[in-house]
């Protein structure tokens, strides 16, 4: 019998997960042929500081999708068992990524200790001795041995060699690029002659634009496109150098340092990404279909169908966000509690909480957008094409999907991207109240609940908080650009 | 010396340059107009030497020398002095134009307080006269309203007293009547010129309006893609237009000399403002064209000794006369791809025999005591207080293969009647019949086979169309609903594309998205969907009042042709007299909800019975002929919330007396087609 | 019994003005009836019927101690031994018994009254709640004001420089302040201020003048956390007024930049922006959860936390149903707001 070494094991999260991810896709690529759209894309393509943005979430994307690939690995048969027994499979569920960081993820120290350093970094009673000292970490730059005075030129030689991976890494991929899309590159910028030292970049600008070929003929939008796909090169290699760098350290040191049980901390902000994307995007795939139809509904027919949505989103919104999220958190908690056998693994119940948590806040906050939508709806209403539908008996389904969902999808894009970086920045609150994820898992919120005293330590431990935010931060300002452009460029007001 | 001098003003935006080398004069106490369609660069101009230009625009070359002061190199507090000083502006939108939250006094009193330095007292007895120069009642409570409690001519009337707060020299009117009824353009241009030659005041009137042009100016100065292409003294331009241009924006007016006949048209539209020019910017829809017209740009050349155009063609007697007596059938100017020869026959004009034989054959359309009354809710239970009665009891028919036109100005039911009539607004009470159906009180599904029967066209080309449908969806829409697509994607197909031909449109414009066009394009895709499932009845909800004149003729063009090959019946709603009088066969007059007058478009336009109807006629502006000071129709159209008892129209009627305050007055025929609504009509 | 004020007459005369408002704010105040019977049945459908008292006691009490009797202590301790929503076993004059005695009842209902019930410490929340909107309301009043009188400077700042780099910047910086999550600016101000300046304790309350010290930190960090929303939001608001064809016209007038700024454009923006802030001010007695949890003040925001680590249902429920009483004031306040701000607008 032919049997893989591991269970794939697919979470209801990693499921919707993809499913969303291969819809925006798709959405994605449904909308590039949509030409009154496709100028709002080309536009967020030509603009600079919205393609770096995308690159940095698409980094991020990246990493979640590989914390999403998860599997159980075969617990190996104990000597005197027969081979044709039945398999047995890990209580712990691991992701890909988790293989991959499992230098980080296997070597834990004792307690805290800094980042790149080689001791912990409280005093502590030293092995053999009565005496308290810094006690030299099990892994932490454990390769150096003794020799504890080369550690900065081990440093520098693994950043630089990291380095030099990182740029090779990336010159690799433009050429992959060069060579895969060639064709459509020359098809899309015939007259460009690149300068010899430019002309990697050129060609992987190519490359991106072939990526994001839109039609759009225009010279000036082209020559900015060019600069944007330059930043966007840029920014891709300056990830490259980054991810080169942090491996080469990572090989032998904890590169942020660890926590107070000894966790590696650059490991723990990794693994909060895709707690932090599932929230953002699986919240609002909750609250979307609701907001778009009951939105809908409201604007278009009014009446008694108005009052009660109408109703139903004051009563709602009336509740403060926080308690009506706490009220039902708490209330999910003892339901889960009650039903510990719901879940065969501790994995599985940690992924219930937070598609519970999504499911929550996709019910508290469908409401704005659905009000959004109504208003808008009352306007596209009495707008003269709909006349025109009515006056050929065009049946209101037909209308509403017709001739108002497709005018209202701006609004519906904008609403996404904009409700992303808000839903990431109150899962780390709500876990910090309390009411967020399950404590098991890793996330931002809990990274910083359990490291809140740190500051107040003397001497302070300031890593992982550091961490923590740091890592939020960029996400969620990438998230934050990236908005404000597509903002510009699909609000009909600045879209000119 | 003159007041204002521009010379060779350019103005830029990006890589656009919508006013290209403009350059005129305006001497004391003289109105100079700027004449043009929309994107000529007209209102552009005006900004620019205000220097009060949108972001992203700037003047890039050129000079501007008001009294002896070069504008352009003021620095901007010095300039500050000049605006609304030296120069005045008022502008197209008054009900945009005025801050909504600050009272009328105190907006007034701002430009007191700048340019007079008055405050307090004597500032508030100044915009009292102010207030009063321009006609305004009661200009002492008028100080402590919002604009929001006064109308739109009412506002103008502030715009105006503002702009002459500072005592100016020069004022900039941009399109100041654009947006207001007929009978009110007529009492504020009055305004205007009255206080225009008290003052000696200097005019920049900038219109698109041949007829506003005619009454108001002393010179006319024409603009096309961002040049003046012409100047001449009034009298001079409109009897000898010359630039190719000019004759044809005349020739394109609608006229009811030119019934029955083909307008002229100026086939496509003004190039946008990024189009890099060579030759002369007209070219493209010039039909005199030569080749040395595409090679260089025309230089100005002096066609008298007051009239000088950019145009290196000699006048040729037979174009004057298109302007002129504007008696030529100017088909090869139409861009309609199958233009037809001059028409003849049929008079439009129904004669006592067509009626009677009209008579015999049951109408097409009948309207009989139509209401629409929408219900005023206030209060804690929100109960109804009252009605708005947007349409109080009208009652009309239609032939097959005619066009009856309703006319009236904004907020007198027009627009719902139509709407009511296809039942896209439910009537509160009377009947329609279509072919003898009666249309009121069916269910939607029961409504559906004659939705076929009966289409609308609207005024807005930009929101009648979806703009994320492609335009073969669009026009198969309304088929596919009716269950006329004929089943095969191919035949439906061919359809459309046999639907855009008939509109002038061609075939593989239907995978394009309406963005992609023009107003006129527009309409005409908007015709071609209302076509789609071959209706004997269109409602046009004024199709071209969103239009450029010359695009206006192709739409006019367009529709007289499909009456005459489908015997298509219109109901033309309108409130262009002009529009009416070259297209209608009956007209039908609205005045709050009610109809007031109607008959043959000869015996309504050329016989007015009711008194609302010849103050209607008397505000139209003429282009030609002698200038007819009339009196006026004074106040406005009082709200439909609150009718005036008895006739309608008693408040604002010359005539009225007691009888007319308490007793609703019954039609009056005065032949067999001609009735009118009016109690002085009986003796 | 207001049929006067219904039937009034539509003229401008200033007696019958204050007459539709009326009507107006008791037609409102009735339309919020149903609104918090619905929050009631909402709280209620999440505390007692998607978990039974059962269900809670078992969890409070730990696995080890449950047994039928502690349960049915905990629940007779908490008035939850009643039935649901039909007491089909009582005794009462009319029937009301049958609606009266239930929890429903008891615990939902009697809110209305003003009737909370005691917390799990046995402490009526009633009062607590009294004792603690104080301290709150000394944290978010000054907070607010200060935020938003700094966020519409700001916004004017950029409004007046729009265009430029210093604008440009100037959005940047407020993208990326609104990018930085709220417990950093906490942590972070406590940290530096606190521990390292030694400017202010980092923590604690105290009453009267004393207080102040305690609350110039939170303040602070509560107005620069908020800021860059805010102003970005003003300046999207003040950039659409300054396109508005009435600011053309008051540039025609000959009037300055500032005085285009300040007598036009503020005027304008200041309605929405006002009718958006005003819906906020009642629920500033609900206090801050997360500053009022770590500066260590005693205000409702914290009592709330405290409630939900401690699974305090009670003191949960009762602050739901105060803060959308509240929220339903907001929304009044909003109404009436635009009336005052905005001449174009009269209720009806």
């Amino acid at each position: 019998m032919m049997s893989l070494p591991f269970q794939v094991v697919v979470l209801w999260s990693d499921a919707l997960f993809f499913g969303l991810v291969t819809a925006v896709v798709m959405l994605g690529m449904w909308a590039r042929r949509q030409a009154p759209l496709r100028h709002s894309w080309a536009r967020v393509a030509s603009d600079k500081v919205a393609m770096v943005s995308a690159t940095v979430l698409a980094a991020f994307l990246f990493v979640g999708v590989l914390d999403s690939l998860h599997y159980r690995a075969r617990l190996d048969a104990a000597p005197g068992q027969a081979v044709a027994q039945k398999i047995n499979y890990a209580v712990e569920v691991n992701s890909l990524l988790d293989v991959l960081l499992a230098p980080l993820r296997l070597h834990p120290e004792k307690t805290y200790s800094a980042p790149l350093a080689t001791h912990l970094f409280s005093k502590e009673p030293l092995p053999g001795s009565i005496e308290r000292g810094f006690p030299r970490l099990t892994w932490g730059g454990a390769h150096l041995g003794y020799a504890l005075e080369h550690r900065t030129i081990d440093i520098v030689q693994r950043s630089a060699l990291g380095a030099a991976g990182g740029l090779l890494l990336w010159l690799g991929l433009m050429s992959v690029m060069r060579l895969r899309f060639k064709r459509q590159g020359q098809a899309i910028e015939s007259a460009q002659k690149p300068g010899a030292g430019e002309a990697t970049m050129s060609q992987g600008g190519r490359a991106i634009n072939a990526l994001l070929a839109v039609a759009d003929g225009d010279a000036a939008r082209k020559s900015s496109r060019r600069v944007a796909s330059h930043a966007t090169l840029l920014t891709l290699l300056v990830l490259f150098l980054i991810m080169g760098v942090t491996m080469a350290l990572g090989s032998g040191y904890h590169v942020l340092g660890t926590d107070k049980v000894g966790q590696d901390v650059l490991y723990l902000s990794l693994k909060s990404i895709r707690t932090g994307l599932l929230i953002g995007t699986l919240t609002t795939l909750v609250m979307l279909p609701v907001a778009v139809l009951l939105g809908i509904l409201a604007g278009y027919l009014g009446g008694w169908v108005d009052d009660v949505i109408q109703y139903a989103y004051t009563t709602l919104n009336s509740i403060p966000g926080v308690l009506l999220i706490a009220a039902a958190v708490l209330m999910m908690q003892v339901v889960i509690d009650t039903h510990p056998d719901w879940f065969v693994t501790s994995a599985e119940r940690a992924d219930a909480r937070l598609l519970a948590l999504c499911l929550i806040l996709g019910m508290t906050s469908w409401t704005g957008l659905a009000r959004l939508l109504r208003g808008e709806t009352l306007k596209l209403r009495e707008l003269e094409f709909v006349q025109a539908a009515r006056a050929f008996g065009v049946s209101h389904f037909a209308i509403m999907q017709r001739h108002i969902l497709p005018n209202l999808m701006h609004i519906v894009l904008i609403a996404l991207v904009m409700d992303f970086s808000g839903l990431v920045l109150a899962e780390a609150v709500l876990s910090y109240v309390g009411v967020g994820v399950d404590p098991a898992t890793i996330s931002f919120g809990t990274m910083i609940n359990a490291a809140r005293m740190e500051l107040a330590r003397d001497p302070m431990v300031w890593w992982s908080l550091a961490a923590a935010f740091t890592f939020m931060f960029i996400l969620v300002l990438a998230a934050n650009l990236l908005t404000d452009a597509v903002r510009d460029a699909f609000d009909p007001r600045t879209a000119a | 010396m003159s007041l204002l001098r521009v010379s060779n003003l350019v103005i830029d935006i990006g890589v656009a340059c919508p006013v290209d080398g403009v350059s005129f004069s305006i001497e004391a106490g003289e109105c100079f107009a700027l004449l043009g369609e929309s994107g000529c660069g007209k209102s552009m101009t005006a900004l620019g030497l205000m220097r009060l230009l949108p972001p992203g625009a700037r003047v890039s070359q050129g000079q501007v020398e008001f009294a002896g002061t070069q504008l352009l190199a003021l620095p901007e507090n010095r300039m500050r002095q000049v605006r609304g000083g030296g120069i005045g502006m008022i502008f197209q939108e008054p009900a945009t134009s005025l801050n909504p939250v600050m009272r009328i006094g105190h907006q007034i009193g701002e430009a007191l307080a700048l340019h007079e330095q008055l405050q307090g007292v004597a500032a508030r007895a100044r915009a009292v006269e102010l207030l009063m120069q321009v006609g305004i009642p009661d200009p002492v409570r008028r100080l402590d309203e919002f604009p929001f409690q006064l109308s739109g001519g009412m506002k103008q009337r502030v715009m105006i007293a503002m702009a002459l707060a500072g005592r100016p020299r020069l004022l900039i009117a941009d399109e100041p009547t654009t947006a207001l009824d007929v009978t009110i353009q007529a009492q504020v241009l009055d305004v205007l010129d009255a206080l225009r030659r008290k003052q000696g005041m200097a005019v920049l009137l900038i219109s698109h309006d041949l007829g506003v042009v005619a009454r108001m100016a002393d010179r006319v100065g024409v603009m096309y893609a961002g040049q003046l292409v012409e100047e001449a003294p009034r009298a001079r331009f409109f009897a000898h237009p010359a630039h190719p241009y000019s004759v044809r924006l005349f020739s394109a007016l609608p006229d009811p000399a030119r019934r029955g006949a083909n307008l002229a048209t100026i086939p496509g539209n003004v190039p946008p403002a990024e189009t890099h020019h060579v030759g002369c910017r007209f070219v493209e829809r010039c039909p005199e064209a030569l080749a040395q017209c595409r090679e260089a740009a025309p230089a100005w050349r002096a066609v008298n000794a007051d009239q000088r155009m950019r145009c290196v063609l000699e006048r040729s007697p037979g174009i004057e006369k298109v302007g002129t007596s504007r008696g030529l059938p100017a088909g090869r100017a139409d861009d309609a791809p199958r233009s037809f020869e001059s028409f003849s026959g049929q008079s439009p004009s129904g004669t006592a025999a067509e009626g009677d034989h009209d008579t015999m054959v049951p109408p097409l359309l009948s309207v009989n005591d139509l209401r629409v009354h929408f219900p005023i809710r206030r209060g804690l239970l929100q109960r109804t207080v009252g009605h708005v009665r947007a349409v109080d009891g009208i009652s009309l028919q239609l032939q097959a293969g005619r066009t009856l036109a309703l006319v009236g100005e904004s907020g007198c039911g027009k627009t719902t009647a139509g709407k009511a009539i296809l039942q896209l607004v439910s009537p509160t009470s009377g009947q329609v019949h279509l072919k003898g159906q009666l249309l009121v009180g069916l269910s939607t599904s029961e409504l559906r086979p004659l939705r076929a029967q009966m289409q609308m066209i609207f005024q807005d080309p930009f929101a009648s169309l979806n703009p994320r449908m492609r335009v073969g969806d669009i026009i198969t829409e309304g088929m596919r609903t009716l269950g006329l697509a004929a089943g095969r994607e191919k035949k439906s197909a061919e359809r459309v594309a046999e639907l855009l031909g008939r509109v002038g449109l061609a075939a593989e414009m239907a995978s394009r998205y309406p963005h992609e066009f023009s107003g006129g394009q527009r309409q005409r895709i908007a015709i071609a969907r209302a076509l789609a499932v071959n209706p004997s009845l269109l409602v046009c909800d004024e199709p071209t009042s969103a239009l450029d004149v010359s695009v206006q003729a192709q739409i006019l063009n367009l529709l007289a042709q499909l009456q005459r090959e489908q015997q298509l019946a219109f109901l033309f709603i309108t409130h262009n007299i002009a529009v009416v009088d070259y297209l209608a066969h009956e007209v039908a007059v609205m005045y709050l909800g009610r109809i007031v007058e109607r008959g043959t478009t000869d015996e309504v336009l050329r016989n007015p019975q009711h008194p609302y109807t010849q103050a209607l006629l008397a505000a139209v502006l003429p282009v030609h002929g002698p200038l007819v000071v009339m009196t006026r129709l004074t106040g406005e159209m009082p709200s439909a919330a609150k009718p005036p008892q008895g006739c309608h129209f008693h408040p604002r009627c010359p005539h009225a007396d007691a009888a007319c305050r308490t007793t609703d007055p019954a039609e009056v025929m005065i032949s067999a087609t001609h009735g009118a609504c009016c109690l002085k009509l009986k003796d | 019994m207001c049929s006067t004020t219904a039937n009034a007459s539509p003229s401008w005369g200033g007696s019958v003005y204050f007459a539709p408002m009326l009507a107006y704010i008791i037609r409102r105040l009735l339309y919020a009836v149903p609104i918090l019977l619905g929050v009631n049945l909402i709280t209620f459908v999440l505390f007692f019927v998607v978990n039974s008292p059962d269900d809670m006691a078992r969890m409070q009490l730990g696995i080890k101690r449950v047994t039928p009797e502690a349960i049915q202590k905990w629940k007779a301790e908490r008035g939850y031994d009643q039935p649901l929503i039909w007491n089909a076993t009582a005794a009462g004059s009319a029937g009301m018994a049958h609606l009266t005695e239930t929890v429903f009842f008891n615990k939902s209902m009697r809110m209305f009254a003003g009737d909370f019930g005691r917390a799990d410490d046995g402490r009526d929340i009633a009062s607590e709640i009294k004792h603690r909107a104080g301290p709150s309301l000394a944290i978010a009043v000054p907070t607010f004001i200060l935020g938003l009188g700094v966020a519409i400077a700001f916004a004017l700042l950029l409004v007046f420089f729009r265009a430029t780099r210093a604008d440009f910047f100037g959005v940047v910086l407020c993208v990326a302040m609104m990018s930085v999550s709220g417990l950093f600016y906490i942590i972070g101000g406590q940290w530096l201020v606190a521990k390292v300046w030694h400017w202010v304790p980092i923590s604690g309350y105290a009453t009267g003048f004393t207080a102040a010290k305690f609350l110039v930190l939170p303040v602070f960090i509560g107005v620069i956390a908020g800021l860059g929303a805010s102003a970005r939001w003003y300046r999207t608001i003040f950039l659409e007024e300054i396109t508005r064809d009435y600011v053309r016209t008051a540039r025609a007038k000959g009037a300055s930049e500032a005085a285009v700024l300040f007598r036009h454009v503020l005027r304008n923006a200041m309605i929405p922006i006002l009718t958006g802030v005003v819906a906020v001010i009642p629920t500033l007695f609900m206090g801050s959860l997360l500053t009022e949890s770590f500066f260590g003040i005693p205000g409702l925001g914290s009592y709330t936390i405290e409630a939900i680590n401690a699974q305090d249902f009670a003191v949960v429920r009762a602050m739901v149903f105060i803060g959308s009483v509240l929220y339903i004031l907001g929304l009044l306040a909003t109404d009436i707001s635009y009336t005052l701000a905005d001449p174009r607008v009269s209720l009806k």
